[in-house]
C-alpha cells in the first residue's frame, strides 16, 4: 500500500463525516481515525512498514488501485491516458475546469496532467454530466487511473 | 547511495534489479504496463506506477511515461535493465537532462557504441583486434564494393550500422550476389533502424562467440571480469551460456582483458558493459559492445563472486569501484540455460497461465525467475520466463548439476524449451566444449 493511497484515504476521511476508516489489502491494513478535536487524522504507526508481497499460490493480489465500484451502463469513466500530476484548474488559484454536476461536451477540457514539465489538456471523450471526480488537485496519477465519471 | 529508483523493465531482470536495490536499501518504483500488474517485482516493489497499455511502444519504450513516473514518485535514478530503452542514447540523455541518474554509461558513449561502424573504429584505435572489414560504411559505387569484398575475401557479411544482436545481416558467398545483398540489407536496415548505413566484414565460417565483461566507475577505474562463451545459439539468440570459455588460457584472458580495459578507459566508459568477440583459429575479433547489463550476467557473478547489478547501483551512486583487477579471481565453472515459454521443437511462443511452477534447487543451483504458480505469461513480450544457472568446481560438475536441475524443474500449463536444453546436455559435442555458433542449428537440422 503506497503513500498515495494513504493520502487519499486521509482526504476521504477529512471530506466526509466519517470518524474512522480501516482498510485491509491482503496482509496489509491501515486504520485512520479522526481526533476528537477535529484536527488532522492520525495514521496508526503500525501501518508504516515495507509492504509484504501477497504472492499467493493461486490468485495473486493485483497491485491495481482499490477495487473500482461496479458502474451502471450509463456511467462512463474517464481514465488518465498518461502518467503525471493531476491539476483540476488551468493554474493555481484559477477556477476548476469542471465540478460535480457540470455538463460537459465531447472534446471539452476536464483537467490537466503535467508530465515532464509539459501541461497536457485532457479532453472528455463523451458528453454528459460529471457525477464524480476521483482525483484531487496535485495528485500523482498513473496510466488508466479513473479520474471522472460522466453520465 | 541512491535513495529511490525507477526500474524501467519487466520480467526476471526487473526482479533482479529489485533484489539488488533491497540489499542496498534503495527504494523501488516498478513501472509497468496494464498487462503486468501481477509481475512479481511489481507486487514486491515499494511503489508501482502503471505507465501504459500492453504494447511496448506505449509502455516500456515510452520515454515520457517512464520519466514522468520518476517525477511523480520523487525517484532519483532509473535502471533500464536490458533490451527496451537500455541502449537508447536519446533516452539516457533525456533522463539525465530531466535531472535523474541513468544507471549505465553516458549517453554519448552509448551512442558511439550503438553505431557499429564507429564502435569498431574506436576499438581499432584502442588496439582491440577487429574482424577484417570495409572499415567504414559502404558507398553506392559497385566497383568499389567489389574491390572491398575481393580484398577481404569471400565469404563476406553485410551488416547494418544501426543493427546488432544478429539483426540486419546478410552473408554473401560470391561476387554475383554482392550488389543485391547490399541493396536488400540497406532496405531492411532503413525499415528496422531508420538508418540504411551498412558495412562489410569477413564472414567467419565456424567462430565461437566469446564476450568479456567489464565494470567501470565514474573515476576512470575499469576492471574486466573474464569471459563468457555464448556459442549455443539459434537464430542469433543465445540458448546456453557459460563462464569461463572452455579452452581459453590464462594468457589469452589476461591479454584480451587488458585490451578491453584500455579501450573502455579510452572512451570514458562507466557502469557494466560487455565486449563481444568472434573467436576462430585462436584469434579474437571484436564485433560489437553492449552498453548494459546482459541476460547471462549470472554466470560471471558465480565464478567471480561479484554482484554486477549491485555494482551498477553503487557506481551510479558515485562510489569508487571496490575491486581492483588483482581482486578478480575466476573460480569454478557456471552454465546458464534460458528457459522460454515456447514449444521445444517448433519454437512457437506459448503464453498463458502457469498452473504449477516448481523450481529446482540444491547445491550450485541458482534460479533467476519472476514466475510463480498462477502467474499468467502475457503474449506481448519476449518469452524468457526463467534462467537456471548451475555452478560447480569443474565444468563436468556444472553440467551434472544442470541436468539434475532441468529434470527437477516443473512448469505446467504452458510449453517450455526445457526438453531442448535437456537434449543439448546429452550431446557429446556440447559436453566436450568449444563448439561454434552454428553448431546448434546444424545439429538440430535447422539450417
Amino acid at each position: 500500500m503506497d503513500i498515495r493511497k494513504v493520502k487519499k484515504l486521509i482526504e476521504l476521511l477529512e471530506e466526509s463525516g466519517i470518524a474512522e476508516i480501516e482498510i485491509k489489502e491482503g496482509e496489509e491494513a491501515v486504520r485512520i481515525s479522526r481526533m476528537p478535536t477535529g484536527a488532522h487524522a492520525q495514521v496508526q504507526p503500525a501501518m508504516i512498514q515495507a509492504p509484504v508481497a501477497a504472492v499467493a499460490a493461486s490468485a495473486p493480489v493485483a497491485a491495481a488501485p482499490a477495487a473500482a465500484p461496479a458502474r451502471r451502463a450509463s456511467e462512463h469513466v474517464v481514465a488518465a491516458p498518461m502518467v503525471g500530476t493531476f491539476y483540476s484548474a488551468a493554474s493555481p488559484g484559477a477556477k476548476a475546469f469542471v465540478e460535480i454536476g457540470s455538463e460537459v461536451k465531447e472534446g471539452q477540457v476536464l483537467c490537466i496532467i503535467e508530465a515532464m514539465k509539459m501541461m497536457n489538456q485532457i479532453e472528455s471523450d463523451k458528453a454528459g454530466k460529471i457525477t464524480a471526480i476521483m482525483a484531487t488537485n496535485g495528485d500523482p496519477v498513473e496510466f488508466g487511473q479513473p479520474l471522472f465519471v460522466i453520465e | 547511495m541512491l535513495d529511490k529508483i525507477v526500474i524501467a523493465n519487466r520480467g526476471e531482470i526487473a526482479l533482479r534489479i529489485l533484489r539488488a536495490c533491497r540489499e542496498l536499501g534503495i527504494k523501488t518504483v516498478a513501472v509497468h504496463s496494464t498487462a503486468d500488474y501481477n509481475l512479481k517485482h511489481v507486487l514486491l516493489a515499494d511503489e508501482s506506477v502503471c505507465i501504459g497499455p500492453p504494447q511496448s511502444q506505449k509502455s516500456y519504450l515510452n520515454m515520457p511515461a517512464i520519466i514522468s513516473a520518476a517525477e511523480v514518485t520523487d525517484a532519483v535514478g532509473i535502471h533500464p535493465g536490458y533490451g527496451f530503452l537500455s541502449e537508447n542514447a536519446d533516452f539516457a540523455e533525456r533522463v539525465e537532462k530531466s535531472g535523474f541518474t541513468f544507471i549505465g554509461p553516458r549517453a554519448d558513449v552509448i551512442r558511439m557504441m550503438g553505431d557499429k561502424v564507429s564502435a569498431i573504429n574506436v576499438m581499432k584505435k584502442a588496439g582491440v583486434p577487429c574482424v577484417p572489414g570495409s572499415g567504414g560504411p559502404l558507398g553506392d559505387a559497385p566497383e568499389e564494393n567489389f574491390r572491398i569484398a575481393k580484398d577481404i575475401g569471400y565469404p563476406v557479411i553485410i551488416k547494418a550500422s544501426g543493427g546488432g544482436g544478429g539483426r540486419g545481416m546478410r552473408v554473401v558467398h560470391s561476387e554475383a550476389a554482392l550488389l543485391n545483398a547490399i541493396a536488400v540489407t540497406k532496405g531492411e536496415a532503413h525499415a528496422a533502424f531508420n538508418n540504411d548505413q551498412v558495412y562489410m566484414e569477413k564472414f567467419l565460417e565456424r567462430p565461437r562467440h566469446i564476450e568479456f565483461q567489464v565494470l567501470a566507475d565514474n573515476y576512470g577505474n575499469v576492471i574486466h571480469l573474464g569471459e563468457r562463451d555464448c556459442s549455443m545459439q539459434r537464430r542469433h539468440q543465445k540458448v546456453v551460456e557459460e563462464a569461463p570459455a572452455p579452452g581459453i588460457t590464462d594468457e589469452q584472458r589476461e591479454r584480451m582483458g587488458a585490451r578491453v580495459v584500455e579501450a573502455c578507459k579510452a572512451v570514458g566508459y562507466r557502469s557494466a558493459g560487455t565486449l563481444e568477440f568472434l573467436y576462430q583459429d585462436n584469434e579474437f575479433y571484436f564485433i560489437e559492445m553492449n552498453t548494459r547489463i546482459q541476460v547471462e550476467h549470472p554466470v560471471t557473478e558465480l565464478i567471480t563472486g561479484i554482484d554486477l547489478v549491485k555494482a551498477q547501483l553503487m557506481i551510479a551512486s558515485g562510489e569508487k569501484l571496490k575491486y581492483t583487477q588483482k581482486d578478480v579471481k575466476l573460480t569454478g565453472h557456471a552454465i546458464e540455460c534460458r528457459i522460454n515459454a515456447e514449444d521445444a521443437k517448433t519454437f512457437m511462443p506459448s503464453p498463458g497461465p502457469i498452473k504449477l511452477w516448481h523450481a529446482p534447487g540444491g547445491p550450485g543451483i541458482r534460479v533467476d525467475s519472476h514466475i510463480y504458480s498462477g502467474y499468467n505469461v502475457p503474449p506481448h513480450y519476449d518469452s524468457l520466463i526463467a534462467k537456471v544457472i548451475s555452478y560447480g568446481d569443474t565444468r563436468e560438475t556444472a553440467i551434472a548439476r544442470m541436468r539434475n536441475a532441468l529434470a527437477e524443474m516443473v512448469v505446467e500449463g504452458i510449453k517450455t524449451n526445457t526438453a531442448l536444453h535437456q537434449e543439448i546436455f546429452t550431446h557429446a559435442a556440447f559436453r566436450s566444449g568449444g563448439q561454434d555458433i552454428h553448431y546448434l542449428e546444424r545439429r538440430l537440422g535447422l539450417k
